[in-house]
């Protein structure tokens, strides 16, 4: 290539960087269609607070039936019109619409799109020390893919045959056959188009996300000096980027299986007597397309959350983080193993047993890198001068929840013990706690934590507490006793446990359930009272509310178009120099030299003055 | 910048220190690279699904040259595809998609010429060759066409076709999404279904390479001062070669 072609190849890719000029945005390219990554992470996050609750709302009306099977439903027709049979209950199709839309919601539109989708786009840029994206013009096109599919799921829920009641994994035959259920309708066709959308703009979002941590650090942001939510997000990105697709190719395959008469997913099957026509085709194959995203989708929805925790745990025990390069290599163990385990959600789906005992061992070895996370928070936690805000309460529930939904996760990971255990509440119970309510605590920590610098203003900490022990109290309600009536063997996704005697000692446990669900779930309007209050009354923030070391607190109060008015600022150190011995003040941001830390330098960080006088020459100049 | 990557290159180890990009590629390079590894996996999850149906079926044991299809066995692709548009009844086994692979390949040849012309800055170069791969890309799809054609209207050969009704007469001959002639029903099913999502990969590549080839006619990438672009959707379109290799290898040679 000619050195031209080349220098104007730079020159284009850098053109943000000469962003000094003033930007005239109107509302329309200022809130709706905007390009800054810090608006886009704001849609994200409202879209994803309303989506949640949707989600939430739709669990409580299925905690009705399932704690008060008797109870008249009458008061919620006004709602759900035709879904109230005619003696007051609830339609049994629309219950398996409810659980659903509920698992749909919760694991793609809440935790993938409004986790990731938030904290990525915020963070990624602030942190690295970017004045953007790397490519802002995609990234809206990515917030707008995902809002078409959200619309589409919205209106799926209107539709008078009701939305996909398959469940969320929407097993073929019962989601490729119309005639089976009447959530295999309409409403599923509108799940796999929303799902489409949903997957081009994790697709886009991720590409990058991706880029922008390759290409865009500042100066002196050395991968081993990236802050672990940086390291999440990255292989969260990473992850979505490989195993989306295979659902895209799945989901695609499901398409023609229900609209133009293959037989992909399908064989031998009768319908009323009748042979259907479709011969030759695997649900089971099915089973393991969908799960080879299904898995590390678990961890697409958790690693974003364990990063923000990562970050704030340490900021508030005042206390660099324990193990950052065991925190980093457990990560990577996690992304490449969550590949590898995905068929231990089909042990009993008539796959090879000896198969089985492979997944099995690879399964139980992610607990090690997951046990060496836990161990590394604890050890950061210790002896810490630890600041008990509400961004500190929920990551420590965070860690909570991760060890007590983690320990079963050892339980189901045994071929054998699955027998008992597959498909019962004790799975619901175990994945609401690993990676429903980790990961939510994930995303709320991240929002109290990230208010001041998304808002410019405080949120309420008392409010916070309150919010805080409701539903970390309430969590624990929910599901502990659900393992009981796991354990009981009762299987997830019925209608009525009712009908059968061997589970009627488990009605009181199921009243008890339902009202902690009803209560935990009104909890989070104290948050959300909190959220929309604060981001105009609450009280004015400080530059660096939290002390904290990361460059996103380096920018002004509320950062503009650009993020930093002048120049970005250098790295010089990592971001967990928290109560280093003999330093002025307990925290060293990133951006300071160690030339002007002279009295807590290492003997190794001495050796560093000499490189980093050039780079500090050149930031001067700059 | 460029100074900086410039002088950053020379010491090695600060390549990844920030400040540059360290695979010394735009980003937008970078994403491309992305998407298509993205891309790969969505294909491997269909040939994949392929494999797992393709050998759920035995295989044909008996004489391979008094092949018969049925559904009960998966067919031997050399009996199945052997026509040669003009070439009627001629067994010619692989000949015409092995005609259309080279074809294929041959563009990805231009493509890489008109790659190396934009580093030149050779305007008048670069819409040479990317006319002929935009050519390339329209005859591969036109032979599909052909294929897919035969194959939905039948191979005419005696002793092919479906007996409905199970009275030896033959109701039913070529191939449909939910009957064929070949073989078992999702034989026709995969190749419909994988052919055509790389058909439609290689139409997405022509409709690409059109748009660019129209910048570059009009100036466009010479006032930007670079021809990146053509790198850009030349990664595209190699990496589609590169698909069909696979398709080719599964349907057609195992």
């Amino acid at each position: 290539m000619s050195e031209q072609a080349q220098a104007n190849i730079a020159q284009d890719g850098h053109d943000h960087d000469a962003h000094d000029h003033e930007h005239h945005d109107n509302f329309i390219t200022k809130y709706i269609f905007s390009t800054d990554h810090k608006t886009i992470a704001k849609q994200y996050l409202i879209s994803g607070i309303i989506w949640a609750l949707i989600g939430g709302a739709l669990s409580t009306i299925f905690r009705l039936q399932l704690g008060f099977p008797e109870a008249s439903l009458e008061w919620l027709r006004p709602l759900l019109g035709g879904w109230i049979t005619n003696t007051g209950t609830l339609d049994p199709e629309f219950y398996l619409a409810l659980v659903t839309m509920h698992g749909t919601i919760m694991v793609f539109f809440v935790l993938t799109a409004g986790l990731s989708g938030t904290f990525s786009n915020f963070l990624i840029p602030l942190q690295i020390g970017a004045r953007d994206m790397a490519s802002g013009f995609m990234n809206m096109l990515s917030y707008w893919f995902f809002f078409i599919a959200s619309v589409i799921m919205f209106v799926s829920l209107f539709l008078e045959t009701g939305p996909a009641g398959g469940g969320w994994v929407i097993y073929p035959p019962l989601s490729a056959l119309p005639q089976a259920i009447s959530g295999s309708g309409m409403g599923m066709t509108l799940w796999l188009i929303a799902m489409v959308f949903f997957i081009a703009s994790t697709l886009m979002g991720g590409i990058n996300y991706i880029a922008t941590v390759i290409n865009m650090r500042t100066k002196g942001m050395t991968f081993s000096r990236l802050p672990l939510t940086i390291w999440a997000f990255f292989l969260t990105a990473i992850i979505g980027l490989l195993s989306f697709p295979v659902l895209f190719a799945a989901a695609l395959l499901l398409v023609f299986d229900r609209s133009f008469g293959t037989s992909f997913y399908l064989s031998e099957i009768y319908i009323g007597g009748e042979a259907l026509p479709n011969v030759g085709g695997s649900p089971v194959l099915y089973q393991h397309l969908f799960w080879f995203l299904g898995h590390p989708e678990v961890y697409i929805v958790l690693l974003p959350a364990l990063g923000i925790t990562s970050e704030i745990i340490a900021t508030n025990s005042r206390k660099p983080i324990f193990g950052y390069k065991a925190m980093i290599i457990s990560m990577l163990g996690i992304t490449i193993l969550s590949f590898i385990v995905w068929a231990h959600h089909m042990f009993v789906s008539g796959m090879n047993p000896f198969l089985g005992s492979i997944f099995m061992l690879l399964t139980l070895i992610i607990a090690i890198p997951s046990a060496v996370k836990v161990f590394n928070y604890l050890t950061t936690l210790w002896k810490g001068n630890i600041k008990f805000t509400p961004a500190m309460l929920f990551s420590i529930g965070l860690v909570s929840f991760f060890i007590s939904g983690g320990l079963t996760g050892i339980f189901l990971g045994n071929s054998a013990i699955d027998i008992q255990l597959h498909d019962t509440y004790f799975v619901v119970a175990h994945f609401h706690l690993v990676m429903g309510s980790a990961s939510f605590f994930g995303l709320l920590a991240g929002v109290y934590h990230w208010f001041p610098k998304m808002f410019g203003r405080m949120m309420d900490a008392k409010l916070g507490y309150i919010h805080f022990w409701l539903t970390f109290v309430g969590v624990y309600l929910i599901f502990f006793p659900m393992h009981y009536i796991g354990i009981a063997g009762f299987p997830r996704r019925y209608y009525s446990f009712t009908n059968f005697d061997a589970f009627s000692a488990f009605g009181d446990l199921n009243v008890f359930v339902s009202i902690a669900a009803i209560v935990t779930f009104f909890a989070q309007f104290i948050f959300l009272f909190n959220f929309f209050y604060s981001m105009f009354r609450g009280r004015k923030a400080t530059a660096n509310p939290w002390k904290s070391n990361t460059l996103e607190w380096t920018t002004p109060l509320v950062p503009g178009h650009g993020n930093w008015p002048g120049k970005i600022p250098y790295v010089y150190r990592w971001p967990y120099d928290y109560s280093k011995p003999g330093a002025e003040d307990d925290f060293i941001p990133q951006n300071v030299p160690h030339t002007e830390t002279g009295s807590s330098n290492l003997p190794h960080e001495n050796e560093l003055i000499e490189e980093e006088k050039a780079l500090k020459a050149e930031e001067s100049q700059a | 910048m460029a100074a900086t990557a410039t002088a950053t290159e020379e010491t090695g180890k600060s390549l990844w220190q920030g400040g540059v990009s360290p695979l010394k590629a735009s980003y937008g390079k970078l994403m491309m690279w992305f998407f298509l590894l993205s891309d790969a996996f969505t294909f491997s999850g269909l040939l994949i699904a392929y494999g797992y149906i393709r050998f759920s079926f035995p295989a044909y044991s008996g004489d391979p040259g008094a092949f018969v299809p049925s559904q009960e066995y998966w067919p031997i692709p050399e009996m199945v595809f052997d026509a040669f548009p003009f070439l009627h009844g001629i067994h010619l086994p692989l000949a015409f998609v092995g005609l259309m692979t080279f074809i294929l390949i041959l563009s990805s040849v231009t493509m890489v010429l008109a790659v190396e012309a934009g580093h030149r800055m050779d305007k008048k170069d670069v819409e040479k060759w990317m006319m002929w791969t935009i050519l390339g890309g329209i005859t591969f799809l036109g032979c599909q066409a052909w294929e897919w054609s035969h194959f939905i209207s039948g191979s005419g050969k005696v002793g092919w076709g479906i007996d409905l009704t199970g009275n030896g007469v033959i109701d039913f001959v070529g191939a449909n999404l939910a009957m064929n002639e070949y073989g078992p029903q999702v034989f026709a099913d995969l190749f419909f279904f994988i052919t055509g999502f790389h058909g439609t990969h290689v139409l997405s590549g022509v409709i690409l390479n059109v748009i660019i080839f129209y910048q570059v006619a009009t100036g466009v990438m010479e006032r930007r001062g670079h021809y990146e672009m053509i790198e850009k959707v030349g990664l595209y379109w190699h990496f589609v070669d590169l698909v069909w290799v696979f398709v080719f290898t599964f349907f057609y040679l195992i």
